[in-house]
C-alpha cells in the first residue's frame, strides 16, 4: 500500500496552481463578471495547449492517456481559484462520456477536439424541477424533440450529450436550426446555464448501454475533488483574514470559537480528499469499488465544501458580504456543484444500495 | 498511489490470516459475554504470549529486542487482520505495547530495553498509565505529585486518578514533579514504577457503565530506584509526548461500525410499513456516517504511508481519533432512536442492542481520553493551520509560584 500522490502528481498540482493563481486572480474574476462574460476563453485555450484538457483523454485520441487520479489533481486546483472554464461540462462529462458510451467514429471525432480545447462540450440532463434525470427529451429516428434546463456553459458549447427517454445518450451538434438556446440567469455567475429547446434536431445515438450511473460516478469523483479544493481554499481565505484582523486587541484567529470552527473544517476537508483519492483510485484500477466510493467521495466534499463557503463568509463578518471580499465566489459555486450531478439524496441511496450483503433486505431501494 | 497490498504485503497478509485462523479462536471472548477482571487479564496474557511464540509482537521492534524487525505497514496488516476477531486487548496489553516499551525503546537505557521489553511482549508484563491528576487532565504539566531524591532511590507522594486496569498491572509509567522552581513543563521526571511497591494504593472508581476499570491512585512514600527513570531528570515531559503520540494513533484505528447499523435499520419496522431503512431521514444520516468513516479509513491509510516513510503526521492523527469518536456517539444515538422505545430496554437476546448501547455510553470517552476534542482541535488549529497558540498565564512562571 503507498496512499500518496506520486511525485508526477505533485509537480502537476504545483504546475496548474501556478498557471491558476497567476491567470485567475479574483480581481480577474469580478472584471469577467462585471463585462458579462460567459467564459475565461482566453484560459481555457491556455489549459487546452499546456495539454491540462487532455489528461484523461486516451492517446489514441489526442489526450495524454493519465489516470483518474492524474485528472482530480487538476480539478482540485481548478476548485482552489473558481476559475470560469466549462472543464465540469466539457471534460468531466461530455468528454467522459463520449469516451464510455460513443462509437470509435464519435470518438475519433470529438475527443481530440475536446482535450485540445477547440471544441467546448457539455451534458444535458436535468428538466426542470424535480429530481434530474427526467426523460421527457425524445430521440426517434435520428430527430430530437424535447426541453432541457438548465444546462451548464451551453452557450459556448458547439456539442452536447443528451439523455434522451429511455435512458441513452445522444450527441447533438449545438450550432444546428433545430436548436434553440436561451440564457437564464445563474446564481453562480461564473458559469452560465442555458435552457435548450430541440426541435427535430438533428442527433446520434451513442451505442454504450447503461453508462449513466458510472458516468454520474466518475464525475462524482472528479466533482470531489473540484469541492476539495474549493474547501480547502475558503479554510485558508479565512485563517489568513482571521490572523489579519485584529479585534478586542488580539487577533481574530487567537479566539477559540475561530480555531475550533477551523480546525473542524480542516478535518471535513482531510476526510474529503482521501474519499477523493481513493474514488479515483477505484474509477481506474477497482471498479466494483466505484459505486460505493463515487458516493462516499462526493458526500464528503459536498459537508466540506458548504461548510467551507458559509464559514468563510461568517469569519469575514459584514465584509464577507461585499463584492469586494472574495467569499461569493465560493458561496455560489458551493450550491452550483451541490445540486449537479443528483444531489444528495441520490448519492445517500447509491452509498447505502452498495453495500456489501444489503441488497434485497431494503424494501425501497430507490436509485440506480 | 496504489491501495493494494504490494506482493510482499500480500504474502505477509495471506501467513498472517492462516495463523491467527489457526490460532485465534481458541481466545475468542464471545460478543456480549464480560468477563471478571482477573479472568479477563489472564486470558490477554495468553493471547498475547501465543502472538509473540507465533513471531507477531512487537512487528516493529528490533529482533534483538524481541519484536519482529518488521514494518509499519505489516504492523498495520497484523491489526488489520487481528480485528476481524473479537480478542482480549484491554489496555492493560495495550499501554504496554503502545506506550510503555514505546518510550523505553526511544528514552530508556540499554537495561531498561533489557529488562521491559521482551516481557512486556510475552504477555509477561502488564502496565498501566499513571498520568493523569485531578487538576492535571488536558492540563497534564500541571501535574503535583512529587518525587525528592533520597540516595539511589526518589521517594514520590501524590495521587493519580482514572487509571485505567492500574489494579490489574504489573508496572505503571509515572510522571511526577521532580522540581517545583522552574515553569511547569522543565520539572518533570518520567519513571516506571512496579505496581506491587509498598506504599501504592489503588481504590475502584465505578464509572457509567457500571463496571470499575479505572481507579484513583494513591502514592504515599513510595521508593523507586533511580534505575527505573526514563530519561533525563527534568525531562520527563519530552517522553510523555512520544507516549501520547502512541495513543492518538493507535486510538485511530477502528473497524466499521456504520455498516452493521444498516443492517439494524433494515430489521427495524419503520414508520409507514417498510423498515426503518426506508426513511429518507435516516438513510442521510446513516450515509453520511458512513462516507465520513471511509473518509477516516483512507486518511488513516495516508498518515500510515507517512509513518512508513518516516515523517511524523503529527496534529494530523488527532483528527482520526476525533472524527471517530464523536460519529460514534451520533451514530450509536441514532441507531437508538430508529430502534424506537424498544432500544433503552431490549430483549434479554438482543445482545447487538446491548452492544449499541455500550457504544453510546463509551463514545464520551473517546472524545475525552487521550486527548479531548476541544485541545484536538487546539493541535490542529495551531500545528496544521498556523493559528496562534492559546493564551498561556503560566508559561514562564516557576511552577511553585502558580496558584
Ligand atoms: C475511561 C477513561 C480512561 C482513562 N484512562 C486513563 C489512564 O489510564 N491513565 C491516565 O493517566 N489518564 C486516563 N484517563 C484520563 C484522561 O486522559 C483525561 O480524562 C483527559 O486527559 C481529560 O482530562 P480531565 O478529565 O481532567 O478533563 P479536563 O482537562 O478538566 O477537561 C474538561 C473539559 O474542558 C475542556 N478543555 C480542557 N482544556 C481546554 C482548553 N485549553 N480549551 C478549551 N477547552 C478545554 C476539555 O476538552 C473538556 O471538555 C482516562 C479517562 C477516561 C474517561
Amino acid at each position: 500500500m503507498n496512499f500518496d500522490l506520486s511525485d508526477e502528481q505533485k509537480m502537476l498540482a504545483e504546475q496548474a496552481r501556478g498557471l491558476l493563481s497567476e491567470r485567475s486572480p479574483y480581481d480577474h474574476l469580478r472584471a469577467l463578471i462585471d463585462a458579462g462574460a460567459e467564459w475565461d476563453e482566453s484560459l481555457w485555450r491556455e489549459l487546452g495547449e499546456m495539454g491540462f484538457l487532455g489528461v484523461a483523454i486516451p492517446e489514441s485520441f489526442g489526450g495524454l492517456g493519465m489516470s483518474a487520479l492524474d485528472l482530480g489533481v487538476i480539478a482540485q486546483e481548478l476548485g482552489r481559484c473558481n476559475a470560469a472554464v466549462p472543464y465540469y461540462s466539457s471534460i468531466i462529462l461530455c468528454a467522459d462520456a463520449i469516451r464510455l458510451a460513443g462509437s470509435d467514429i464519435q470518438k475519433a471525432e470529438w475527443l481530440p477536439k475536446l482535450a485540445s480545447g477547440e471544441v467546448v462540450g457539455t451534458f444535458a440532463y436535468a428538466e426542470g424541477p424535480g429530481p434530474s434525470f427526467a426523460t421527457g427529451v425524445k430521440l426517434e429516428g435520428a430527430k430530437l424533440n424535447g426541453s432541457k434546463t438548465p444546462v451548464a456553459d451551453a452557450g459556448i458549447a458547439q456539442l452536447a450529450v443528451v439523455l434522451v427517454a429511455g435512458g441513452g445518450l445522444a450527441l447533438v451538434d449545438l450550432n444546428q436550426s433545430g436548436v434553440t438556446r436561451t440564457k437564464l440567469e445563474s446564481f453562480d455567475q461564473l458559469r452560465a446555464h442555458y435552457r435548450i429547446d430541440f426541435a427535430d434536431a438533428a442527433a446520434e445515438m451513442m451505442p454504450g448501454k447503461n453508462v449513466l450511473a458510472t458516468l454520474l460516478d466518475r464525475a462524482a469523483v472528479q466533482a470531489a475533488f473540484e469541492a476539495t479544493g474549493a474547501a480547502e481554499a475558503c479554510l485558508t481565505m479565512a485563517r489568513d483574514y482571521a490572523l489579519d484582523r485584529q479585534i478586542f486587541g488580539r487577533s481574530l484567529a487567537s479566539f477559540q470559537a475561530i480555531k475550533h470552527k477551523l480546525a473542524e473544517l480542516a478535518v471535513e476537508v482531510e476526510l474529503a480528499r482521501s474519499n477523493a483519492y481513493f474514488g479515483a483510485w477505484a474509477a481506474d484500477e477497482s471498479p466494483d469499488d466505484l459505486p460505493a466510493s463515487a458516493s462516499a467521495a462526493r458526500l464528503t466534499a459536498l459537508t466540506a465544501f458548504e461548510n467551507g463557503a458559509r464559514e468563510n463568509l461568517q469569519v469575514h463578518g459584514g465584509i464577507g458580504y461585499t463584492q469586494e471580499a472574495n467569499c461569493h465566489f465560493y458561496y455560489r459555486r458551493e450550491r452550483t456543484l451541490a445540486l449537479g450531478l443528483g444531489g444528495r439524496d441520490y448519492w445517500t441511496d447509491r452509498l447505502i444500495n452498495h453495500q456489501p450483503g444489503l441488497q434485497g433486505q431494503i424494501s425501497s431501494g430507490k436509485a440506480a | 498511489m496504489d491501495f493494494n497490498d504490494t506482493p510482499e504485503e500480500a504474502a505477509f497478509r495471506t501467513e498472517v490470516r492462516a495463523w491467527l485462523a489457526a490460532n485465534a479462536p481458541a481466545h475468542v471472548i464471545p460478543q456480549g459475554v464480560a468477563l471478571d477482571d482477573t479472568e479477563e487479564v489472564q486470558r490477554g496474557r495468553a493471547w498475547q504470549r501465543a502472538v509473540y511464540d507465533g513471531g507477531y509482537a512487537g512487528i516493529t521492534f528490533p529482533k534483538a529486542l524481541g519484536g519482529r524487525g518488521g514494518s509499519v505497514i505489516e504492523a498495520v496488516v497484523f491489526s488489520e487482520e487481528e480485528a476481524q476477531y473479537h480478542l482480549p486487548k484491554g489496555p492493560y496489553i495495550g499501554i504496554g505495547l503502545g506506550m510503555a516499551i514505546a518510550a523505553i525503546a526511544k528514552h530508556g537505557t540499554e537495561e531498561q530495553r533489557q529488562k521491559f521489553i521482551e516481557p512486556t511482549l510475552k504477555g509477561e508484563l502488564t502496565w498501566c498509565q499513571l498520568f493523569s491528576e485531578p487538576s492535571a487532565g488536558s492540563d497534564l504539566a500541571n501535574l503535583r505529585t512529587k518525587a525528592v531524591k533520597e540516595g539511589d532511590d526518589w521517594i514520590v507522594n501524590g495521587q493519580k486518578v482514572w487509571s485505567s486496569w492500574a489494579h490489574r498491572s504489573d508496572w505503571g509509567i509515572l510522571i511526577v514533579r521532580t522540581d517545583p522552581s522552574v515553569p511547569k513543563h522543565k520539572g518533570l521526571t518520567f519513571f516506571v514504577v512496579d505496581m506491587k511497591s509498598p506504599g501504592i494504593e489503588i481504590r475502584p472508581i465505578r464509572q457509567i457503565s457500571g463496571a470499575s476499570d479505572f481507579n484513583e491512585t494513591f502514592l504515599t512514600d513510595v521508593r523507586i530506584p533511580d534505575s527505573n527513570r526514563i530519561g533525563d531528570v527534568g525531562g520527563g515531559w519530552g517522553v510523555c509526548m512520544t507516549v501520547l503520540m502512541g495513543e492518538r494513533l493507535g486510538s485511530g484505528s477502528h473497524k466499521a461500525q456504520v455498516s452493521p447499523l444498516l443492517d439494524y435499520a433494515a430489521s427495524t419496522p419503520g414508520m409507514n410499513g417498510g423498515t426503518a431503512l426506508d426513511s429518507g431521514s435516516i438513510r442521510a444520516a446513516l450515509a453520511q456516517a458512513m462516507a465520513e468513516e471511509q473518509g477516516a479509513k483512507y486518511l488513516e491509510a495516508r498518515l500510515r504511508t507517512m509513518v512508513s516513510r518516516g515523517e511524523n503526521p503529527g496534529a494530523l492523527a488527532g483528527m482520526i481519533k476525533m472524527s471517530y469518536a464523536s460519529r460514534l456517539q451520533k451514530t450509536s444515538g441514532l441507531a437508538m432512536e430508529l430502534r424506537g422505545l424498544d432500544a433503552i430496554a431490549p430483549s434479554i437476546d438482543d445482545t447487538l442492542t446491548r452492544s449499541i448501547q455500550y457504544d453510546y455510553i463509551w463514545s464520551t470517552v473517546m472524545r475525552i481520553a487521550g486527548g479531548a476534542d476541544e485541545v484536538l482541535k487546539n493541535q490542529i488549529a495551531e500545528r496544521v493551520l498556523g493559528m496562534p497558540g492559546e493564551i498561556r498565564m503560566d508559561k514562564d512562571v516557576p511552577f511553585e509560584a502558580l496558584k
